[in-house]
């Protein structure tokens, strides 16, 4: 039995003035480029990505290579700001291969010493990831929780998220983590029918020997579920954005939309809804920056952090993206309005990277808190 | 006089314990000394218990004080006065009633209570009936009304009333903001015994009660600007404790679960982890809104705040109680007592249970402040009103 979780040193959980730059600098380009029959029309057609919002994002601002050191062409920044600006990225609902190929497999390929001098593909990856020139994913499903059971061996894995938009796929086998060419031979990405439009998931299979070695067994699955956690950690900003963008959208409405002779918004059985909406969106903002405090800090609090944000943060961007559906009437039922892409992001992250239940099991140990018997 | 600092602080309290050994001073008379040296509450003005000093600056001087042994204001007993009387007088009253009554407020030689709320004026508090008619004669104020959930009343010697001064004007407009002597032969204190079987509170009946006109605070019919400022103190101390890692609600239900293995079920296991959760969480938000304030950036979080707790003291004990199965059908004892304290997770699960009922209607009701938080912070339009522009006289009551 454990003893009781000691308090944790006080966290950052503010914004900095560099990260409220950055965030101004994000959204001025998704506002933009924002244009929602042309993201809808992209989204059917299976290919979502903006190539031109990508090339600005990634490479302009730099927010590609935050997490990357400068020696490897990155910013040396930290997941703080990473986790701002995937908070830009979930209000937008932007399809764009960020949380998997700037975050997971950047945060993966960090894990397996790129600075060692004999790993010079490693560095060399890092450098067109940080750049946004390639981008990257790790094959496993989406679903897959920084503490799962890691499957290892067959050919094929189901539900890849960005794996139509990779150059290169990290492919964890029992001899290692292997780095693969999705243009090489013997590698095939099949696309399915996502849920969520914005974030494309693929079954893919990779035959060996395809690829090459950056990391032997121990190593490689450290490196992995270091990968896993910064995007569950992370995955909380993108979850507070898409929440915050939801509630000022059903307050945008509410307050112009009238019915009996006023706005609807000035009924108290909406009003509480929203009121409501709000405490859990703050509440969901000290969790996601406390979360990416700790990876930042590389705290060996982390861990705890992560899954508390996830346990929370995940099922706040569900409820806030069914309130405006709801909220919104008729008109959140409709394909011409961007809400169904909200709760169809919402109701896919929460899934994401481990469920919220399954995060609460994680806390369970973590904090000493078992179950029966 | 030059910008404190925490050495000029410091400096300042070695100064104080030097003068005045806490070994060797009475209580009262080091606290009289620590409130002239101007170390009470360093943010208020010189002589009257500050130094004009950032408020930040006052946990230097309360850890100083503390490692030197010497005795403090014991700020749980008065926190009325300290959280809600005191702001008030300091912005609205009078150099004579700040130099009266700031002082033994302060050192705790005179207890402060409240008396707002009223039987038929409680989320509509300003629809109070309680009078207040000026005896042309003396000048006087001559009281009469009824108040409730008065806590320390019984212990109390002043209080902070409003009371209606002007029935023929819209009911905002027509209050007035008094200081009111407890010991006054026409004030009656009564137990409110209430569902804990305690009465932490009190019913205070106000007959003929005479206040001269130099104890009302601020102007003739602006009671209840004045009020908004002791009222947002109140919310500001109801959410505004820090808390460690399962210090709240959640501690007494998590160590149950750790120590008695036999209790635990899947169900409530799950339910368990989602309150903690929920816990953590909210004790985060807090951190955060701190640190917001101590960066000069107050957020709207805290009418948040106590919503939260609110709500989770409630569904935690609820928990608790159900988890300790048979124990859970107890109750510690049902006697009338009057507790000086109230510790909102003191006693057993089942006093937890019924006291944190309490906790989403004092200080505001949860329903009025969700109408606070969608109005004020997310813009939201009020609903219709009807008493508006209504004189007093003529609402519904």
């Amino acid at each position: 039995m454990s003893a009781r979780p000691p308090a944790d040193a006080s966290p950052d959980l503010l914004y900095s003035d560099t990260e409220d730059d950055l965030r101004a600098a994000v959204r001025s380009l998704l506002t933009d480029r924002a244009d929602v029959s042309a993201a809808l029309a992209r989204a059917e057609s299976g290919d979502p990505y903006d190539t031109g919002l990508w090339t600005s994002l990634a490479a302009g601002i730099g927010a590609a290579g935050l997490l990357v050191p400068q020696e490897l062409g990155g910013q040396g920044a930290s997941h703080r700001e990473a986790a701002v600006v995937l908070e830009e990225l979930g209000r937008g609902v932007t399809a764009a291969p960020y949380l998997t190929s700037s975050v997971v497999a950047t945060e993966t390929l960090l894990g397996c010493d790129p600075g060692n001098a004999a790993h010079t593909d490693i560095a060399g990856l890092l450098t067109a990831l940080a750049t946004g020139h390639r981008v990257a994913v790790l094959a496993l499903p989406l679903t897959t929780a920084p503490d799962a059971k890691l499957p290892v061996g067959g050919p094929g894995v189901t539900g890849v998220a960005d794996a139509v938009r990779a150059d290169v796929l990290l492919v964890l086998r029992e001899d290692g983590l292997y780095a693969v060419e999705t243009a090489s031979p013997g590698v095939t990405v099949d696309p399915l029918t996502p849920l969520d439009l914005t974030r494309p998931l693929a079954d893919v299979t990779v035959e060996e020997p395809a690829g090459l070695r950056i990391a032997a067994p121990p190593v490689a699955e450290a490196a992995v579920r270091r990968g896993l956690l910064a995007g569950a950690g992370l995955l909380a900003s993108e979850q507070l954005g898409l929440a915050e963008w939801c509630l000022e959208e059903t307050v945008r409405h509410t307050r112009a939309r009238h019915q009996f002779n006023r706005p609807v918004g000035s009924f108290q059985a909406l009003k509480h809804r929203m009121a409501q909406l709000w405490l859990e969106v703050v509440s969901a903002r000290a969790a996601a920056r406390n979360a990416a405090d700790a990876l930042a800090a590389g705290s060996p609090e982390a861990p705890l952090a992560v899954a508390l944000a996830q346990a929370y943060c995940g099922r706040v961007a569900v409820h806030a993206a069914e309130e405006c559906v709801q909220l919104l009437g008729g008109i959140g039922m409709t394909w011409e309005h961007p809400a169904h892409l909200a709760l169809k992001r919402a109701k896919s992250d929460e899934l994401a990277l481990g469920s919220p239940g399954r995060h609460k099991e994680t806390l369970s140990a973590l904090v000493g808190l078992p179950g029966p018997e | 006089m030059t910008a404190l600092d925490g050495a000029g602080l410091r400096s300042r309290v070695r100064r104080l314990l030097a003068d005045h050994p806490p070994a060797t001073t009475d209580r009262d008379d080091f606290l009289k000394a620590r409130f002239d040296a101007g170390l009470a509450w360093v943010h208020y003005p010189p002589g009257l218990g500050g130094l004009d000093a950032p408020r930040s600056l006052q946990a230097v001087v309360d850890a100083e004080l503390a490692a030197a042994g010497a005795p403090d204001n014991d700020p749980r007993r008065i926190g009325i006065g300290l959280g809600m009387a005191a702001p008030t007088i300091l912005r609205f009253g009078t150099p004579e009633q700040k130099e009266r009554f700031l002082r033994p407020l302060w050192t705790g030689e005179e207890v402060w209570c409240q008396l707002f709320s009223e039987p038929g004026a409680g989320s509509d508090l300003a629809a109070l009936a309680t009078r207040a008619v000026r005896d042309e004669s003396s000048g006087d104020w001559i009281v009469n009304g009824q108040k409730v959930w008065t806590s320390s009343a019984h212990l109390a010697r002043w209080a902070i009333l409003i009371a209606r001064t002007d029935p023929d004007v819209p009911k905002h407009r027509g209050i007035s903001y008094f200081l009111c002597d407890m010991t006054d032969p026409g004030v009656e204190v009564r137990p409110l015994r209430q569902i804990t079987g305690e009465a932490e509170f009190n019913e205070v009946f106000l007959t003929d009660v005479r206040i001269p006109d130099a104890h009302r605070l601020g102007e003739i019919g602006e009671g209840w600007k004045i009020a908004q400022t002791t009222l947002m103190n109140e919310r500001v101390s109801i959410g505004g404790a820090r808390l460690p890692r399962e210090g709240g609600m959640i501690g007494p239900v998590a160590r149950a679960w750790r120590e008695r293995p036999e209790l635990r079920t899947r169900d409530l296991h799950g339910r368990l982890l989602t309150l903690w959760v929920e816990a953590e969480v909210t004790r985060l938000t807090g951190e955060r809104l701190r640190q917001r304030l101590a960066q000069g950036q107050p957020g709207p979080e805290g009418s948040g705040i106590k919503l939260a707790f609110a709500r989770l003291n409630q569904e935690i004990s609820g928990l608790e109680v159900e988890l300790l199965g048979e124990e859970g059908l107890l109750y510690s004892d049902w006697t009338l007592r009057r507790p000086e304290l109230v510790d909102f997770t003191g006693r057993d699960a089942g006093y937890r249970y019924l006291r944190a009922k309490g906790n989403s209607i004092e200080g505001g009701t949860s329903e009025v402040l969700l109408n606070i938080v969608a109005e004020r912070v997310l813009g939201l339009p009020a609903e219709p009103r009807t008493d508006k522009d209504v004189a007093w006289k003529d609402l519904a009551r």
